[in-house]
């Protein structure tokens, strides 16, 4: 039962750090495009001459 | 708020940067940009152009923002350069499109984040509870669900109680209401148990409740606002612009400057935005978009000129006569508005679905109440099992069941290229037994090709006149004549409106319309003559082309058992010639844009119209269904439900085949939810139900539905 009063948290905090993780992501316009995103991995860095 | 020194109140350079920046930006909608390379070719190509400062390549939206010094005409240069890549593109107007920003979607994906994460924790901790956990243990695991629970739906529920609370003062109930009364009941009742030291909280019910139906709603606002978005991109697509000349001096200015007496240039090639009359020059107009006529209109001082056509041959000036509500345009948009009105609203089967179920599921869970309160006199009891009653008919399976189709079907589309406007547009698509075409522009490209021509000196000699021109009738002789060798000309004058003068060998040819030449037309024909000094006028007949897909749509929509009609404000001998070609049941030609409308009107209550003109815009708003190719004008594509960006007309049968599978995956997603509901509403309403089945039948029957629904973009 008392293990219980210390992990109850931890497992918060941890999930808790993961929606974090996810509003980080969602301001940050990850989202916005998926498909280029998943695209861009393939063009060879020089490549790309403008960034924002 | 605190005092602020000056210099911290003060904008940093680099924020006024930022601003400068962002008015000097551009947005281009690419349709055609679909992988890495493309990507790489685009911000490559883009970047090295003077001015241009960055360029980003949106592929999910298809789009290109360029960050630049706003020196004039960067745009032109931007466009020329995306051409040149081998990318249509057209620029959008940013003002429309940042009306169209929508922080919905972000709200609700924060509360579809935070319902998620307390749902899988309050599910931990029911899986402890349901595995045995009592006495102490179990009140703990409770109040600590609780704690989750309470804040989560209070602020995760939101919008289902907003639009529930919005039904209810408006006397009626939608599907909000029974949700909210789940949710709202399932978290009164567990708080009462909890306190009272109970065996069953649902708070794990009223969370993954909460996270599946906003999953749902998400999805819908998702489709909902792609389809929003698209409409606003067509009307950023076109951004009005005259050349007024003023003292001399020629300037472009917003078509909403002008004023009635205006005089404006109008370029080769463009597009006249008003209506007005020639005051210098003379040249010939494409009028297809406005009467479907494939014939070049010749226009001279004095004549009037209609905003929407094109002028082909050479530049003039227009005095404005007309402009807002006076115009040409103006009288087609009341036309299509009035046809608007008369157009019956289609109920979607979402809305169908929640009307037959909220008072089921109210009436069901009084019913139950009423039962057990007679029965056992245990208020305790009864209310347990209402609301258990309420929890497991919660619509989680049905507030999935269209948006995920919907989703699926809209994402497919999208990337074979049509733009779905009205989410409804799908499901009326089903029905559809007439398809009614328009000739020009949408059947045919509006691109002249030789239909019979004199050959040997006789055409080597046109193809060699014809080079010196841009006329469409000029381009078609020299693709006619092909790659062949050119005679040497001299002393070349265009005639505007008239046609090519040129000495070949000493001897004056002529090149152009019947009545210059001096001889008469012939009737019903596209054509050019050349006459060749001392010989007898020969003529050059020129056709409409077909697309290249038309046929083939045309035999695949009737191998479907479609009738396919086809319409044009061209002349009848024109229509019935390509009929013949098309194989199409019906062709009606010389037909009005009102007469138009009555036709469709005529051919029954399920038609769909598929037009590019202003002449069609009337008919399409007045169709059961709509659609327009890119090359439309704008009122025809805001008119339309789908818009076609490839220029492919097999994309129409490709939408007719989707919107069938994707009904079909409507109604066994319904059949799925109902079937769950038959089974799970029995054992609620005589008591059995558990937290843990509860919890099991939602969740099961919600990732049955979702992937069903994904069964869609698998079969293409």
């Amino acid at each position: 039962m008392s293990v219980l009063l210390y992990l109850i948290p931890i497992s918060m905090l941890l999930g808790g750090i993961g929606l974090l993780a996810f509003f980080w992501a969602l301001k940050s316009k990850q989202f916005d495009d998926p498909d280029g995103n998943a695209s861009r991995i393939l063009i060879e860095d020089e490549d790309i001459q403008s960034e924002n | 708020m605190t005092a602020a020194c000056p210099a911290c109140s003060a904008m940093s350079s680099e924020q006024i940067n930022h601003i400068v920046e962002s008015i000097h930006q551009s947005e281009f909608s690419i349709p055609t940009v679909h992988c890495a390379a493309c990507i790489s070719a685009i911000e490559r190509g883009i970047g090295k152009l003077e001015g241009v400062t960055a360029v980003r390549v949106n592929l999910s939206m298809k789009r290109a923002t360029v960050h630049h010094n706003g020196q004039p005409r960067i745009d032109d240069a931007i466009l020329d350069r995306l051409v040149n890549l081998g990318f249509d593109a057209q620029p959008l107007d940013r003002k429309m499109l940042n009306k169209n920003k929508d922080d919905v979607a972000f709200g609700l994906l924060i509360r579809l984040g935070v319902s998620g994460f307390a749902a899988m924790n309050v599910m931990l901790l029911s899986v402890s509870v349901w595995a045995g956990a009592d006495g102490a243990t179990r009140d703990f695991l409770h109040w600590v669900s609780a704690a989750i629970a309470l804040p989560t739906v209070a602020y995760a529920s939101q919008p289902f109680f907003k639009n529930a609370w919005a039904a209810l003062s408006a006397k009626r109930l939608n599907m909000d209401v029974p949700i909210s009364l789940a949710i709202l009941m399932a978290v009164a009742l567990s708080l009462y148990e909890t306190i009272h030291s109970g065996r069953h909280a649902y708070f794990d019910a009223a969370l993954s409740l909460t996270f599946f139906l906003l999953a749902g709603r998400f999805l819908d606002h998702q489709t909902r606002a792609k389809a929003r978005s698209a409409a606003v991109e067509l009307s950023a697509l076109e951004m009005p612009t005259a050349q007024r000349m003023q003292d001399g001096i020629v300037e472009t200015v917003d078509v909403e400057k002008l004023n009635i007496g205006d005089r404006v240039l109008i370029r080769r090639g463009a597009r006249i935005p008003v209506d007005g009359v020639v005051a210098e020059g003379r040249s010939e107009l494409d009028m297809s978009l406005i009467t479907g006529e494939t014939m070049p209109h010749v226009v001279k001082i004095g004549d009037p000129v209609y905003s929407g056509t094109i002028n082909m041959a050479a530049p003039f000036q227009v005095d404005v006569t007309q402009i807002g509500n006076g115009t040409k345009l103006a009288e087609i948009t009341a036309l299509v508005a009035s046809a608007e009105t008369l157009k019956t609203k289609y109920t979607t089967l979402a809305d169908r679905a929640a009307q037959i179920y909220a008072p089921v599921v109210h009436l069901l869970a009084l019913a139950a109440f009423v039962f057990w309160q007679l029965w056992t006199g245990d208020t305790r009891l009864a209310v347990g099992i209402a609301t258990a009653v309420l929890i497991i008919t919660c619509p989680c399976a049905l507030g999935l069941a269209v948006p995920a189709v919907m989703t699926a079907a809209s994402g497919r589309l999208f990337r074979s290229g049509v733009l779905i406007k009205d989410g409804s547009a799908l499901e009326r698509l089903v029905d559809v037994d007439t398809v009614v075409f328009d000739k020009t522009g949408t059947l045919t490209k509006g691109e002249m090709t030789v239909l019979s021509a004199p050959t040997g000196r006789a055409l080597q000699i046109a193809a060699s006149l014809a080079a010196s021109s841009d006329h469409p009738q000029s381009r078609a002789i020299l693709r006619h004549y092909g790659s062949n060798k050119l005679t040497a000309i001299t002393d070349i004058i265009e005639h505007p409106g008239q046609g090519l003068e040129a000495k070949v060998d000493g001897r004056i040819v002529k090149l152009g319309r019947a009545d210059w030449i001096g001889v008469s037309p012939k009737t019903d024909h596209v054509q050019s003559w050349l006459c060749i000094d001392g010989e007898q006028p020969v003529p050059f007949l020129f056709e409409d082309t077909l697309k290249d897909t038309a046929v083939a749509t045309i035999k695949r929509l009737q191998a479907r058992g479609l009738k396919v009609v086809m319409l044009s404000g061209d002349t009848q001998f024109a229509t019935d010639q390509l009929a013949l070609k098309l194989g199409v049941d019906q062709a009606i030609g010389g037909t009005l844009p009102d007469q138009k409308m009555a036709v469709v009107k005529s051919l029954g209550d399920h038609v769909l119209m598929v037009g590019d003109g202003l002449n069609d815009t009337a008919a399409l708003a007045s169709a059961y269904v709509s659609m327009s190719p890119a090359t439309a004008i704008d009122a025809a594509r805001a008119a339309s439900d789908f818009v076609l960006i490839k220029d492919d007309l097999t994309l129409i049968d490709d939408c007719v085949s989707l919107s069938k599978s994707a009904k079909r995956r409507m109604l066994e997603n319904f059949g799925i939810a109902a079937g769950y509901n038959a089974i799970a509403i029995p054992i609620a309403l005589t008591g059995l139900a558990t937290p843990l089945l509860a919890a099991v039948a939602m969740s099961a029957s919600s990732i049955c539905v979702s992937l069903n629904a994904l069964r869609l973009k698998e079969r293409s």
